[in-house]
């Protein structure tokens, strides 16, 4: 038996308390009473939790003071009064009955692993006694935090305080890192999120495996529907005819891996042609000699025999660009974590947007501002000894933030390192889906002295852990403000609409709690999280209770530099030479490609076809994939075959097959086949999200195939460690596999 | 007054925002919908288009549901927005068969279903649901016998169709291509 069985049922044992009788009563003073009083309109603000744009939004209560709808918040420009799908639906997140109800301590009885209901109490003090252990044992340090919502911040506070500043999300080397990287190492600066892109204004919009529209980043959809209103110039490259393929004037079905020698190529023909910006390469840039003699084999006729996409489209889309400069935007995309020279590919874009002078241009790369909010008086954190890092000497020296994949191998004990991870606090994050090799993932939490998971839903992930503490929905929760940099910075408040459900917490008060048991109560000096925002927005002039009126606050901008290069004012950059930098001599400092070359990834071999996956609209990861909402608008995800490879394999449209990867994984559940000339012939394509294994999510249990199963290939970025998983194979199993294969 | 609905095909990105608007506004059952979003795809890789057409009942001007209603149930009010009576339907389905849009379902409570235009909301001036939330604003809701409306202005300047014109139904759904 493995020190940690997959508890996969609800077969809970003896309970220590009955859901209707918690211990802590929380939310004495009902919150849900000053909504409805509230003149008229009976309605309580919030921000969405369903996804990392967090728009802001109203819950709206019925006629019982019962929520009913979510609305978005007119003046947020994160969603201009209108949320996505995902938003709309966010109701469901509150109403799921398969949500997490209780804590759930491991208990092993007669030999077998099962979670037993506890108490608040009970599971906090099982945690603390364990956190002190390791503490004394290996040091605080040894304890990481994995999140992926607003419930970080508060945990990530008390571990902070308690000494350990492994806080990772899987949204960095599992996402968006690369391009972070690829960009500071060009402009000093990163991208952010949302994303610093001013659609709005564009002339021309290049996407590359960017799918706007199935990805519901909510403003950045709606600022592309402003811009094909507008008339602007759509260029999208994937080799999937995407929803934003369809919108364009130009798609280029390139073949998958193969971007980089495009990028290289119009980077060539921009240069060769003489049509970049040259005011603005000449005042801004360093390097532009060096990219010139580089890029000079780099012809479109040289990238037709890589990427299949001919030569007069690469310069027909060139000049279409060209044409469009400064007001011209190669996007920067958001998950990009694809072949491990990503961060070299997001450097290629990054260097093509700079010719185009679309960095701090109208209708390019604006410059977002953020509120600055009071930070509360509370002690210094510790200096932690060590840190993540430690375990990857002389690697990834170019990650801005924590690995979420670093620190998961950083768990499994190795010769040459003095210290493992001991300890894993989750919070929001499936990391059975989203961290890649889960086979890896759980060889790490087998090594573990303690994993607690934090979410609202029995995801994976809560079947390894040794407590589940069960969190309440956004809607039943005040929560950090959330500031965020935009063309005008804003701040918005969420506040609950309703008590928490069942035994259910708000992440704020487990982590005062937990503090509370390490000694650290300084760290939280407010008794109620709603006197922590209050005085914080009182330093603002304002308070919790005006904030609870109108939900969002816009400022207008403290500096007059929303395009600060506009009319190309002087401009140091944060980089060595102060100047774009084309050439990069921090890459060059730490010994990787000071220019971006073209590497050839590996091929299927015969039978197999490359897994793309992507997103829906109506989903958000794993993490909706049992919203009884969104389940009602997309239940399972399809397998997407080109019709040529459809016919080879004698396969039918919603014919039920398994997926074999080249390590010889298959996956758990059968998926539908969709026949669709929407991708090519050497690949298949799946939403992200689906085949869960975990049967207390009784709508998502078994519904199609979980991409993550077969990504068991990784290569890695060398110089942020993100985690290309798009080099990943896979073939058809007509039949289903004999039990003992996997 | 004549009400209708204009959806641009070329900014609606398929999302089902209108589909779950509604069924959360009209307290539609889950496995049920009054709406719903169409995705056509034509030609052979990589020379290929794609449609995205949010579709529901199309409120016709000459609507076959309310001439075979036994009970009167189906009926049309001002601004020409087709309803059904859920207290007078019988749930024969004879409306259902003749619709040829396929916009109609049985309630689990036994009475007919549809599309409303979200008139509650449209008495008091607002847009239905669908219409409100669509985060690419791809949906215009009107008043097509008002020149000047914004509906108006747009079928005017814009390329248009309905779905089924053969049917004879005189839709009121145009879809802007």
């Amino acid at each position: 038996m493995e020190r940690r069985d997959f508890i996969k049922i609800g077969s809970f044992g003896l309970g220590a308390v009955a859901f209707s009788n918690p211990i802590f009563n929380y939310l004495s003073n009902s919150v849900v009473l000053d909504g409805v009083t509230q003149g008229g309109g009976k309605r309580i603000p919030t921000y969405c939790e369903v996804c990392f744009w967090k728009c802001a939004a109203w819950t709206h209560l019925n006629e019982k003071g019962e929520i009913w709808k979510l609305t978005g918040n007119d003046d947020d420009p994160h969603c201009n009064g209108r949320l996505c799908p995902r938003g709309t639906g966010g109701v469901g997140m509150y109403y799921d009955d398969d949500r997490l109800k209780t804590p759930l301590i491991r208990h092993t009885v007669n030999g077998k692993q099962e979670f037993q209901e506890a108490t608040w109490d009970e599971a906090f003090n099982f945690i603390a006694k364990k956190m002190k252990k390791i503490s004394d044992q290996y040091g605080p340090e040894c304890i990481a935090l994995f999140s992926h919502g607003s419930g970080g911040k508060h945990f990530g506070r008390m571990l902070k305080a308690f000494g350990s500043t492994n806080i990772t999300a899987p949204s960095y080397a599992q996402c968006r890192g690369p391009r972070e990287v690829g960009f500071f190492a060009t402009y000093g600066e990163g991208i952010g999120s949302p994303e610093r892109v001013d659609i709005r204004d564009t002339e021309c919009l290049v996407l590359i495996g960017s799918h706007i529209g199935e990805n519901m980043h909510n403003g950045q959809v709606q600022e592309m529907s402003e811009a094909i209103d507008k008339g602007a110039t759509i260029i999208t490259v994937d080799p999937r005819f995407s929803t934003a393929a369809s919108k364009s004037k130009f798609w280029l079905p390139i073949k998958p891996s193969t971007d980089m020698a495009l990028l290289l190529s119009w980077i060539h023909v921009i240069i060769n042609e003489e049509w970049y910006d040259k005011k603005f390469v000449e005042k801004y840039t360093f390097g532009f000699d060096e990219l010139k003699e580089h890029v000079k084999s780099f012809t479109p006729e040289w990238a037709y025999g890589i990427t299949t996409i001919k030569p007069n489209i690469i310069r027909k889309t060139a000049k279409e660009m060209a044409n469009a400069s400064p007001s011209v935007i190669i996007h920067p995309g958001r998950h990009v974590t694809w072949y491990g020279d990503d961060t070299q590919r997001l450097r290629a874009v990054a260097i093509l947007n700079a010719l185009l002078g679309s960095w701090g241009r109208r209708g390019g790369f604006y410059n977002p501002e953020k509120k600055k909010i009071a930070k509360l008086d509370i002690p210094k954190y510790p200096t932690p000894s060590k840190t993540w890092r430690d375990a990857f000497p002389g690697k990834y020296k170019l990650a801005g933030l924590a690995l979420a994949s670093g620190i998961c191998d950083a768990t499994i004990p190795a010769g040459d390192r003095d210290c493992s991870f001991k300890a894993w606090i989750v919070n929001g994050t499936n990391l059975i889906s989203t961290l890649p090799n889960q086979a890896n993932t759980i060889k790490a939490i087998q090594n573990l002295d303690l994993m607690v998971v934090i979410d609202t839903m029995p995801m994976e992930i809560t079947g390894y852990a040794d407590v589940v503490l069960p969190e309440c929905t956004y809607l039943e929760r005040y929560d950090n403000l959330r500031v965020s940099g935009h063309r005008e910075p804003t701040i918005a408040l969420r506040a609950p609409a309703a008590e928490p459900k069942y035994d259910s917490k708000p992440a704020w008060w487990m982590a005062k709690e937990l503090a509370q048991r390490l000694d650290l109560s300084d760290y939280f000096p407010f008794e109620k999280e709603e006197d922590e925002l209050d005085w914080q927005l009182k330093q603002m002039g304002l308070s919790l209770e005006e904030m609870k009126k109108i939900g969002l606050k816009k400022y207008a901008r403290e500096y007059d530099d929303l395009y600060p290069l506009e009319n190309l004012e002087d401009y140091e950059f944060n980089t060595n030479t102060g100047k774009i930098e084309l050439y990069s001599t921090a890459m060059e400092d730490e010994g990787y490609d000071p220019l971006p070359k073209y590497t050839q990834h590996e091929e299927p071999p015969e039978g197999f076809y490359r897994l793309i996956y992507g997103r829906a609209p109506m989903h958000t990861f794993s993490r909706t994939a049992n919203n009884p909402n969104l389940t009602d608008l997309m239940d399972e995800n399809k397998v997407w075959v080109n019709p040529k490879v459809a016919k080879e394999w004698d396969l039918n449209n919603n014919q039920e097959i398994w997926l074999e990867n080249q390590d010889g994984i298959v996956t758990s559940f059968p998926i539908k086949v969709r026949v669709t000339e929407r991708i090519r012939w050497d690949s298949v394509y799946m939403i992200h999200g689906f085949g869960h294994t975990d049967k207390r999510l009784t709508r998502a249990y078994g519904r199609g195939a979980s991409d993550a199963e077969m990504i068991t290939k990784v290569h890695i970025d060398p110089e942020m460690g993100g985690t290309g998983m798009r080099g990943n194979f896979v073939t058809f199993l007509t039949e289903a596999p004999s039990k003992g294969k996997s | 007054m004549r009400y209708a609905m204009a959806i641009d095909t070329k900014k609606c990105v398929g999302c089902s925002d209108c589909v779950v608007a509604c069924q959360i506004e009209n307290h539609v059952p889950t496995g049920f919908c009054r709406d719903w979003v169409i995705e056509a795809t034509s030609g052979t890789y990589p020379d290929l288009s794609m449609e995205f057409r949010s579709e529901r009942c199309n409120h016709c001007s000459n609507a076959p549901c309310v001439r075979c209603c036994p009970t009167e149930a189906s009926h049309i009010v001002e601004g020409g927005i087709v309803l059904v009576d859920a207290d007078q339907c019988i749930g024969c389905g004879a409306c259902i068969e003749s619709c040829p849009y396929d916009a109609r379902y049985i309630h689990p409570e036994g009475h007919v279903d549809k599309c409303t235009f979200c008139i509650h909301r449209v008495e008091k001036g607002q847009n239905p649901a669908c219409v409100d939330v669509c985060p690419t604003t791809c949906m215009y809701f009107g008043d097509t016998d008002d020149p000047n409306s914004d509906i108006s202005k747009l079928l005017k300047k814009r390329k248009w169709k309905t779905l089924i014109p053969e049917a004879g139904t005189d839709p009121n759904i145009y879809y802007l291509i």
